[in-house]
């Protein structure tokens, strides 16, 4: 299992790594937002923790199409699957592998961002707590809508609209944590955030190996 | 429940059933809506409170779709009897206009009483999020060429879906507690008159009875369609 989540983590970081893109789309995106609403930091304080937030789902779901289209294109899902690993272990190294080269470097950078968002440093803490806690479980849906679209061709555009309802609870968990410790408040949203990302994480890799294994047609 | 798996069997006990489901349907929704313009206007609302008797059976049918299209989900994945999975492709598109027809009566009635089209409430937010599921669902199952492939990958996602909702509804209304002020948004009294429940009732009935008359004429429309493209297929070969 630590093989495959080290060859896939390879793989992403090496050529064409979608690692790098799903970086550079978070901050371009991050970029895009004060030019559309202007540069009041103050404004920018409030909203920086739902857009930043936003903008770190969106590029995580950019790079989930290559979760298992990849090798399931050259064949080497299928050889995964007749070795000695089960599916849901392979999906669990599928999602642990995404979240090491999107969520994870995501999470860094976002600090950066969120100075430059105006973000007083409670709340960048808060906001870099919340995607460490919170990208887990965008990587584990994710990999859900990554197996159910595996046969489709142009699944791109299905992903995201299957994921992101059902994504919604992380952003509201996630975003909220950084508002409340704007406002200085304490209150419930990172630990049921955690509670979601763990329930998700768990449950993940039986739905995304039942939806690969239809896929696959065995 | 599993004896009428069998599509003759279904074809059958459906084909007596439809027109007696919906002509209740249509006797109890005349009935509902005329007790529903009998009613006095409400002393707050004025006649827009009518607006209820089209606008909460909907979401109530929007939400029991769902149910149902889980359900037969679960039975399709587990039992694998094609009948499920045509129910559960059958519903979807109901479930997604009864979503729909909610947002847009309850937008309506939002526009005189909060004096806006559109409110962030917990109920609408997850409404809209549910109308989402519903379209990405009918996109999964339209995207996949083989049908029973795409019956069990729409399955999955839906059992997904359903594990997930309570999630959502939860978290939709624990954020908009958060964001306190916009939306005070409580319906009407304490409690509802008579005159007004009983052609919510009646309402509530023919909608009820309206889905399943369309519900079981889809599944007949889509097991029809098969049977049809089977004897194209026949014929060619």
């Amino acid at each position: 299992m630590t093989a495959l989540i080290l060859r896939d983590v390879r793989l992403a970081a090496r050529a064409g790594g979608s690692a790098m893109l799903a970086l550079a789309f978070f901050a371009a995106v991050a970029t895009l937002v004060p030019l559309g609403v202007g540069a009041d930091l103050r404004l920018l304080a409030r909203i920086a923790g739902g857009v930043l937030w936003v903008a770190a789902m969106l590029a995580a779901l950019l790079a989930l199409d290559r979760l298992f289209q990849a090798d399931f294109e050259d064949g080497s899902l299928d050889v995964i699957a007749l070795g000695p690993l089960s599916l849901e272990q392979t999906s669990f190294a599928k999602i642990a592998a995404h979240w090491l080269t999107t969520g994870l470097p995501l999470t860094i950078l976002s600090p950066l961002l969120a100075v430059l968002f105006g973000l007083p440093s409670q709340a960048i803490g808060a906001l870099f707590l919340s995607l460490l806690i919170g990208t887990p479980a965008v990587s584990a849906i994710g990999a859900i809508g990554a197996g159910l679209t595996l046969s489709i061709r142009r699944g791109g555009l299905i992903l995201p609209l299957i994921v992101l309802p059902l994504l919604s609870p992380a952003v509201i968990f996630g975003a909220g944590t950084v508002l409340s410790a704007l406002d200085g408040l304490r209150n419930g949203a990172l630990p049921l955030l955690t509670a979601f990302s763990f329930a998700a994480c768990v449950l993940s890799p039986f739905a995304t190996a039942a939806a690969v294994r239809l896929n696959l047609g065995s | 429940m599993l004896r009428y798996a069998n599509p003759a069997r279904f074809m059958k006990l459906s084909s007596t059933l439809v027109p007696w489901l919906g002509g209740l349907a249509l006797v109890a929704l005349a009935a509902g809506l005329y007790l529903g313009f009998a009613a006095p206007p409400d002393y707050q609302q004025g006649d827009t409170v009518r607006i209820m008797f089209i606008h909460v059976p909907a979401a109530w049918i929007a939400m029991m779709a769902y149910g149902l299209m889980a359900l037969a989900s679960l039975i399709g994945l587990v039992q694998r009897h094609p009948l499920a999975d045509v129910a559960a492709k059958a519903a979807a598109p109901l479930g997604a206009l009864f979503t729909a027809l909610g947002l847009i009566t309850g937008s309506l009635w939002g526009r005189p009483m909060w004096g806006t089209w559109w409110v962030w409430d917990g109920r609408l937010t997850s409404f809209l999020l549910l109308l989402f599921l519903y379209l990405g669902y009918i996109a999964l199952w339209n995207a996949i060429e083989d049908e029973t492939r795409a019956a069990r990958a729409a399955a999955i996602l839906a059992l997904v879906g359903a594990v997930n909702l309570p999630i959502i509804e939860f978290s939709v209304d624990w954020w908009t507690t958060l964001h306190q002020g916009e939306s005070i948004l409580r319906k009407g009294g304490p409690l509802i008159a008579s005159v007004y429940l009983w052609p919510l009732a009646l309402m509530a009935l023919g909608y009820t009875l309206l889905f399943f008359t369309l519900w079981l004429l889809r599944i007949r429309t889509e097991i029809m369609t098969r049977r049809a493209r089977n004897l194209m297929l026949a014929g060619e070969a």
